[in-house]
């Protein structure tokens, strides 16, 4: 036997048939909204109550949202005291990543206490997925996504693409180029 | 011959402010819906000089931070795009349609006066551009033209959601036509006129010494019914069935460009003349409350006298407020309401506006009788 529930609806009451006053309350509320921005806007115009926002809304390109401290942003490669790359080119993220987007080439270090050092270390953002996992992999502490830059855009697949210099220097967040 | 050019120019005047307001409500339209949402609304459309042009810069910053650009960035935008004619549709009522529409939106504003008449050079210049005995049916019978050019466009398109689009555009408009026309019976009743000028004139009244004597004092129900019945002749939410641009597509869905930009230019035409015919009907059009010709005679006794010139400014500026707070109002009620089902939008109509406004002719002719003048 199966059980049904029967949801009541609710029952408009004839002041709420009547529409009319409904209208009025509903225009009485969003008129409301439309009066207090409209006076706080005036106010912020000539300098008073900024603290007070008029609006909800986030003017991107001038005004950025703050990231949680944890969100999962553009790639960068740690690096030693020295400058160089911490990454010993195991391959656990290449191996790890599920888009596949990460491409290490390896060679030796100079350094007989380390094994490895990559030679290229290219990661095709229009292919990642954002996951993390190759930050979880990363033994070494190479990789990290936490340079905070979202605002990634191209024109063509090439551009998507980040070498190992762009990536050990987050601060080279590349411009997008005039439309090819 | 000097009539003739007085005639031209009031008509060029009220061309013009008609023109620029539709062209503004746009920027209304963004701006009042992003305040009354807490949004900031349209603010990119940026006319920025070079460097050696600085001050004209300083001068345009507010209208950039404003958006008052916008409406100019949508005419460029309209007129430039494609023009496109269904290969089936029929070119010539394709082209007629829209022009339809404008036209009868914009020669009905011939008949709204503005203002009392004012002496210029020892002519008396009524401040309307027809003065018409009818002016009323005139207004309502232009009005009721419009359909024709959205049932044109919806039949020329040779689209079948545009003919449904354009059919329900049409019982629509019949619909409410009839309960609008019987909404102001009651005002034509009490004031005895069909002349707008001599219904604003008999506006001038108080009752009990000190309550204005408008419209809306003598018509509550009349009143309200006529903007409910109004909104529903701009087509526009919540009564916007014919053309639920989102998913229900309408009449224009084939027309794009400044053909389109024409129908939409009409919907707001129509929202201005329901605001003067408000103003007009209901609150006492250019009417100030307490001030004649001479200047302000308040009822407990005070006097303020002012110059011929001054009231008649004062008497435009009242009824151009007037009409502003009505497209300020039906901008808000058209943010707020969501759309009626098209059943739920006849049965309105015929089920309980229609009958409401023939018991309120009823009560009123009642009430005329046993009051006696």
């Amino acid at each position: 036997m199966i059980r049904t529930k029967t949801v009541k609806r609710p029952e408009l009451n004839l002041w709420e048939k009547l529409y009319f006053p409904e209208v009025f309350r509903g225009v009485l509320l969003t008129s409301k909204h439309f009066f207090k921005n409209l006076t706080l806007h005036a106010f912020h115009a000539i300098g008073l109550f900024r603290k007070i926002a008029a609006a909800v809304t986030i003017q991107y390109p001038e005004q950025l949202w703050k990231l949680p401290g944890r969100s999962r942003t553009r790639h960068r490669l740690t690096k030693r005291e020295d400058g160089s790359p911490r990454c010993v080119a195991c391959m656990m993220c290449e191996t790890v990543c599920p888009a596949r987007c990460i491409y290490i080439v390896a060679e030796e270090h100079p350094d007989p206490n380390i094994e490895k050092r990559p030679k290229s270390f290219d990661i095709d953002l229009g292919k990642c997925v954002y996951c993390g996992f190759c930050v979880e992999a990363c033994p070494e502490d190479a990789i990290r996504m936490d340079t905070k830059i979202l605002d990634i855009a191209a024109y063509s697949r090439e551009e998507m693409k980040l070498d190992m210099n762009e990536l050990l220097n987050p601060t080279i967040a590349k411009a997008i180029s005039a439309k090819p | 011959m000097t009539h003739l050019v007085i005639q031209a120019v009031l008509a060029a005047t009220v061309l013009f402010f008609v023109f620029n307001l539709a062209a503004l409500h746009t920027w209304m339209e963004r701006k009042q819906s992003a305040l009354m949402q807490d949004r900031i609304g349209a603010n990119r459309a940026w006319i920025v000089f070079p460097r050696w042009l600085a001050p004209l810069n300083w001068l345009l910053r507010s209208f950039n931070v404003l958006g008052l650009f916008h409406p100019i960035a949508d005419a460029i935008k309209m007129f430039t795009k494609e023009d496109y004619i269904p290969p089936k549709g029929d070119k010539f009522l394709h082209t007629l349609a829209p022009c339809l529409s404008l036209f009868f939106a914009l020669v009905g504003f011939a008949a709204i006066p503005f203002g009392n008449t004012i002496e210029v050079g020892g002519h008396v210049i009524n401040l309307q551009v027809a003065n018409i005995n009818v002016a009323l049916l005139y207004i309502f019978a232009v009005a009721s033209m419009g359909v024709y050019g959205v049932v044109l466009a919806g039949f020329s398109s040779n689209n079948n959601y545009a003919v449904l689009g354009g059919l329900r555009a049409s019982s629509q408009m019949l619909s409410y036509e009839i309960a609008i026309g019987l909404t102001v019976m009651g005002i034509v009743m009490i004031y005895g006129s069909l002349n707008l000028q001599e219904l604003v004139r008999a506006q001038g009244h108080y009752l009990f010494g000190w309550l204005p004597l408008w419209g809306f004092v003598v018509q509550p129900i009349g009143f309200l019914l006529f903007i409910a019945a109004g909104i529903a002749e701009t087509k526009r939410i919540p009564y916007d069935a014919p053309e639920g641009e989102s998913e229900i597509i309408g009449y224009f869905v084939e027309y794009s460009g400044m053909k389109f930009g024409m129908f939409y230019f009409t919907d707001y035409l129509e929202t201005i003349m329901i605001a003067s015919l408000a103003t007009t009907l209901f609150f006492g059009g250019w009417q100030v409350p307490y001030l004649t010709q001479a200047g302000f005679q308040f009822p407990w006794g005070a006097a303020f006298a002012l110059a011929p010139l001054t009231v008649s400014i004062l008497q435009i500026l009242s009824f151009v407020m007037k009409v502003l707070f009505f497209c300020w109002l039906f901008m808000a009620i058209r943010w707020t309401l969501p759309r009626f089902r098209y059943d739920q939008l006849l049965k309105l109509g015929w089920h309980y506006m229609f009958p409401l406004a023939l018991a309120n002719v009823f009560i009123t002719a009642l009430i005329l009788l046993m009051v006696p003048k």
